[in-house]
C-alpha cells in the first residue's frame, strides 16, 4: 500500500513525519492547557462560592 | 438579525461555540484525513519532481495558513483598538502559536522540498526571508504577551506589533511578483490554468487547505474559550487575594 517514494523518500517522509509531530503538538498542547485552565477555574468557583 | 458584535460578549462567546466546537472537530479530522490520504497514497509523481510533489499537501496549506493567521490576528487587534472588546485581544493571542506552528511547518517542508529540487535546504530568497521574518514576528507577538502582566497593556502593545508585522506577512505572500527573482516559484494555486497545478494534484490539495483552515478555526475557538476561562481565573484569584 505505501507508495514507492524513489529517491526522494527522505525527504517526503521526514516533511510528513514532522509535520504531523508539530500539529500533534499544538493539538495535545492546546486540549491540555484547556483541561488545566478550566479544572483551576471550577476549583476557584467553587471556593467562591463557599466563601461568598 | 443579530448583531456580529454579541459574539463579543464572553458568555455568548461561550456559549455559542460549545455547539459548534464538536462538528467543526468531527469536519476537521475528516477533512484533513481525506486530503493527506488522498494526497500521499493516490497521486502520482510528478515528471519533474518526482514524489517529492507530495510534499505540496503540507507545504501550501501551512504557508496559506501562516500568512492568513496573522490577517486574522490583525483584524481582531484592530476591534480591539477601536471597541476594546476583549474577547477580539483574546482570539490574535489565541491565534498566534497556531500560526507560529503553520510557519514552522511550512519552512521545515519548504528546506526539505528545496533540497532535492534547488541543491540546498536554504536560500535567501525573497520569499523564503521574509517567511523566517515572519516566524520570528510570531515568537516576537507570543513573547510580548508574556512579558507584559496588565492584559489591556499587553493587548494595546501586542496590537501595535501585529500592525507592522503585517507588512511582512503581506511581502511574504508577495515577494515573489515583488521581486521577481530568487529560488521560489510563483503561486502555486492561479485562476489562471497555465499557472496552476495540475487538475490531478489540485482537488486533494484544495481538500488539504479547507482541512487546515478548518483546523485554524477549531483551534483559534478552543485556546480563544481557554483564554477567557484564565481571565476569569485570575479575576477570582485577585478578589480572593483582596478578600
Amino acid at each position: 500500500m505505501m507508495p514507492d517514494l524513489g529517491k526522494y523518500a527522505g525527504a517526503v517522509l521526514s516533511s510528513y513525519g514532522l509535520s504531523l509531530i508539530a500539529l500533534a503538538l499544538l493539538v495535545g498542547l492546546s486540549l491540555l492547557k484547556s483541561a488545566s485552565v478550566r479544572k483551576q477555574l471550577d476549583a476557584a468557583e467553587k471556593r467562591r462560592e463557599k466563601h461568598g | 438579525m443579530a448583531s456580529i458584535w454579541q459574539y463579543a460578549n464572553p458568555q455568548k462567546f461561550m456559549q455559542s461555540t460549545t455547539a459548534v466546537l464538536p462538528y467543526l472537530a468531527v469536519l476537521t479530522v475528516a477533512a484533513l484525513a481525506t486530503g493527506l490520504i488522498w494526497g500521499f497514497f493516490f497521486t502520482p509523481d510528478d515528471y519533474k519532481q518526482g514524489s517529492t510533489v507530495k510534499i505540496i499537501y503540507l507545504h501550501v496549506p501551512a504557508a496559506l495558513m501562516a500568512i492568513n493567521a496573522w490577517f486574522m490576528m490583525l483584524v481582531a487587534s484592530l476591534i480591539w483598538f477601536v471597541r476594546r472588546h476583549h474577547v477580539s485581544a483574546l482570539a490574535a493571542k489565541a491565534a498566534a502559536p497556531i500560526g507560529m506552528t503553520m510557519t514552522l511547518i511550512a519552512l521545515i517542508t519548504g528546506a526539505l522540498w528545496g533540497q532535492p529540487m534547488w541543491g540546498t535546504y536554504w536560500a535567501w530568497d525573497p520569499r523564503l526571508t521574509t517567511f523566517l521574518i515572519l516566524f520570528l514576528f510570531y515568537l516576537g507577538y507570543i513573547a510580548l504577551w508574556a512579558a507584559i502582566e496588565s492584559p489591556d497593556i499587553a493587548a494595546d502593545l501586542t496590537s501595535v506589533l501585529c500592525m507592522v508585522g503585517s507588512v511582512f506577512a503581506l511581502l511574504s505572500r508577495y515577494a515573489v511578483n515583488f521581486w521577481n527573482q530568487g529560488l521560489h516559484q510563483g503561486a502555486s494555486l492561479s485562476l489562471d490554468k497555465e499557472e496552476n497545478v495540475a487538475d490531478v494534484f489540485y482537488l486533494p490539495l484544495l481538500v488539504c487547505i479547507a482541512g487546515f483552515v478548518l483546523l485554524f478555526i477549531t483551534l483559534v475557538l478552543l485556546r480563544t474559550r481557554t483564554e477567557i476561562r484564565a481571565r476569569r481565573l485570575q479575576a477570582l484569584i485577585a478578589r480572593e487575594r483582596m478578600a
